[in-house]
């Protein structure tokens, strides 16, 4: 097992070499070049290579690359030109808050499709879990941005319930002083990532009573709470862990939707503003943080699925 | 999950038997199965409106006009005009127009490419098998939206942009699926046999490995057209969708949510529903697909 384990990280930091290369070559595709973005059209050809010259663009590519992956080995995602600030001091003043509103939003998730998924295969095939299906189908067929509009819709302007937009101080604890703002980008968070989660809780926990076990179990006069406890609920913890880590890429995406719609201030909104303004270092600094979770994420599923499960081959 | 452990699962081998694969019955059992019947009719309901609509239904959706902005529905405006005077109806029709090209056009080549790549990876195996896979993984790595977000401020989006940008980026998801389904068909019974007796790569791979895919790559392209109209959505909602004058949904839905205190419910609602109407349409059809094709995958 240590060795699958060892074997799955050379395939993580292959695969985050990987990412920031695709990184590195959308930084080379900007039409023009990168010091013709930044200083804009009307830049001196003097300006424009003193830029290169400052910004060591005038090197050959590959020692180009080599550079840029020796700065992300130091922790230096680049700097951003327009603020005149670094992505590292940008992000670590905002990733606080996208902890909080992610982090909240996966627990509630969990807490809801987890029993919700159970309950379904319990019930599987009556009315309940017909009822459930649908309206989880229905939200999973609701684009974020629109499933947000209509939270604001109804809770913020036909019923002034809550704010319709979130937390609009920067740091923390500006955040969590306003805990009525944060009730609506959480809840809609919430019921994407349910969207996504319940419907593979439900077939996971009905393979799960499948199982032998479960009928030994059932033959034993096991029942009720206790079989699902024992058996059920914590055989599919495997199934979740990795949910949880695969479907990190979602829950981003989703994170940044909720951001610009609910002007929460995260990296999905910082994302956003760089994006608005062409401020491509402060992007492509993003971009390669948001590839790196991702990465990690897969693996810490995968392994937690090896560690859960030992009925798992490492193959 | 294909660099994960994997969890061997028995299963039936659906186009063994020699009475030909059930895709050949798949129409007519598509129909029949009740989210099937109803996606497609929905489907076929918002096809005809984004494409034949606008042939029976003529409005201005270029020249602003300032004295016809935001009216509520009435005569000559059906579903109101938005703040530039616009018919909505009209711009609903152009807006599902590109959603659906981009959602067919997308799922199509990026499925076409995918497939590909994962049976070529699969069947090569080895260090081919491995280099190809992380390609995989990496682009899986970084969520499409992000990277097509840098791309559009990048270059000027056009349809046929939006299409090969978001292609380049989906087809990481069949594939893995393809690569998966062509390890395991490679050492079933039918396969060996084959090999056995003689035949060669190409017959295998047109006989068996093809049609045996196929059922796998049609449920996950059903459901890449759904994805695509909703992220192509999302770009435009976020500004970063195709400039003006071309319509969008997520852009119509971007402006009239800036009424939504207004109460101009007529430049939120529509659009909202059909967009949704129109990924839930696509859904059941991909549901039914799966069902009928007997295809055990989830989403990827």
């Amino acid at each position: 097992m240590t060795g699958y384990v060892v074997r799955r990280l050379c395939q993580s930091l292959v695969v985050l070499v990987g990412v920031t290369l695709v990184v590195f070559v959308l930084e080379h595709l900007i039409p023009g070049s990168l010091a013709r973005a930044i200083l804009g059209p009307r830049a001196s050809p003097a300006s424009i290579k003193a830029f290169e010259t400052a910004n060591g663009l005038d090197h050959p590519v590959v020692v180009q690359y080599a550079v840029f992956l020796g700065h992300l080995l130091e922790g230096n995602l680049g700097r951003s030109y327009r603020l005149n600030q670094s992505v590292d001091s940008l992000v670590a003043h905002q990733l606080p808050n996208d902890v909080l509103l992610v982090g909240t939003a996966l627990v509630l998730a969990l807490a809801i499709a987890l029993p919700l998924g159970v309950a379904q295969a319990l019930r599987r095939g009556k009315a309940f879990d017909h009822g459930a299906t649908g309206v989880v189908f229905a939200l999973y067929s609701t684009p974020s941005y629109c499933l947000g509009l209509l939270l604001v819709a109804g809770l913020a302007v036909a019923v002034r319930a809550f704010p319709p937009e979130a937390p609009q101080s920067a740091g923390l604890s500006g955040v969590l002083h306003d805990p009525r703002a944060l009730v609506l980008p959480v809840l809609t968070l919430t019921l994407v990532n349910v969207a996504l989660f319940s419907r593979y809780m439900r077939s996971a926990a009905v393979a799960t009573l499948a199982e032998d076990f479960v009928t030994v179990a059932r033959a034993k006069g096991s029942g009720g709470l206790g079989l699902v406890w024992r058996h059920v609920l914590r055989n599919s913890l495997a199934a979740v862990a990795t949910l949880v880590g695969l479907s990190l890429p979602a829950v981003l995406t989703s994170g940044l939707v909720v951001e610009y719609l609910f002007n929460y201030p995260g990296v999905g909104l910082t994302y956003f503003t760089a994006a608005s303004s062409s401020d491509y270092p402060v992007m492509l600094g993003i971009t390669v943080l948001v590839g790196a979770a991702t990465v990690l994420g897969s693996l810490l599923a995968d392994v937690s699925y090896a560690v859960l499960d030992p009925r798992v081959r490492y193959g | 999950m294909a660099s994960g452990p994997l969890v061997l699962e028995a299963g039936v081998e659906p186009g063994a038997d020699p009475g030909g694969p059930p895709r050949r019955r798949a129409l007519p059992q598509l129909v029949r199965h009740p989210l099937g019947a109803v996606g497609l009719g929905l489907l076929a309901a918002v096809v005809c409106f984004c494409f034949l609509g606008p042939v029976l239904y003529h409005s201005n959706q270029l020249r602003v006009d300032l004295f016809a902005t935001n009216l509520p529905p009435g005569t000559g405006h059906p579903l109101g005009t938005d703040e530039n005077g616009f018919d909505i109806l009209g711009r609903l029709m152009a807006g599902g127009r590109s959603a659906l090209e981009v959602g067919f056009g997308v799922a199509a080549a990026a499925t076409a490419f995918g497939a590909a790549w994962g049976a070529v990876s699969g069947l090569l195996g080895g260090v081919a098998d491995a280099v190809m896979m992380r390609v995989v993984d990496a682009l899986i790595a970084v969520p499409a939206v992000f990277l097509l977000v840098f791309l559009a401020t990048a270059f000027r989006p056009t349809t046929g942009v939006l299409i090969v940008a978001l292609s380049a980026l989906s087809w990481a998801g069949p594939a893995r699926l393809v690569r998966a389904e062509t390890l395991s068909l490679r050492s079933r019974q039918f396969v060996e046999a084959a090999v056995t007796s003689g035949a060669r790569k190409g017959w295998i791979v047109r006989r068996h490995l093809l049609p045996n895919t196929l059922d796998t790559i049609l449920v996950n392209a059903t459901f890449q057209v759904a994805d695509a109209i909703v992220v192509v959505a999302a770009l435009s909602f976020l500004g970063f969708g195709l400039p003006p004058p071309a319509v969008s949904w997520g852009g119509m839905l971007s402006q009239g949510s800036s009424y939504l205190l207004d109460g101009y419910w007529w430049e939120v609602y529509p659009v909202l529903g059909l967009l949704v109407l129109t990924v839930l349409a696509v859904n059941f059809v991909g549901e039914a697909l799966r069902d009928t094709l007997d295809v055990r995958q989830r989403r990827a």
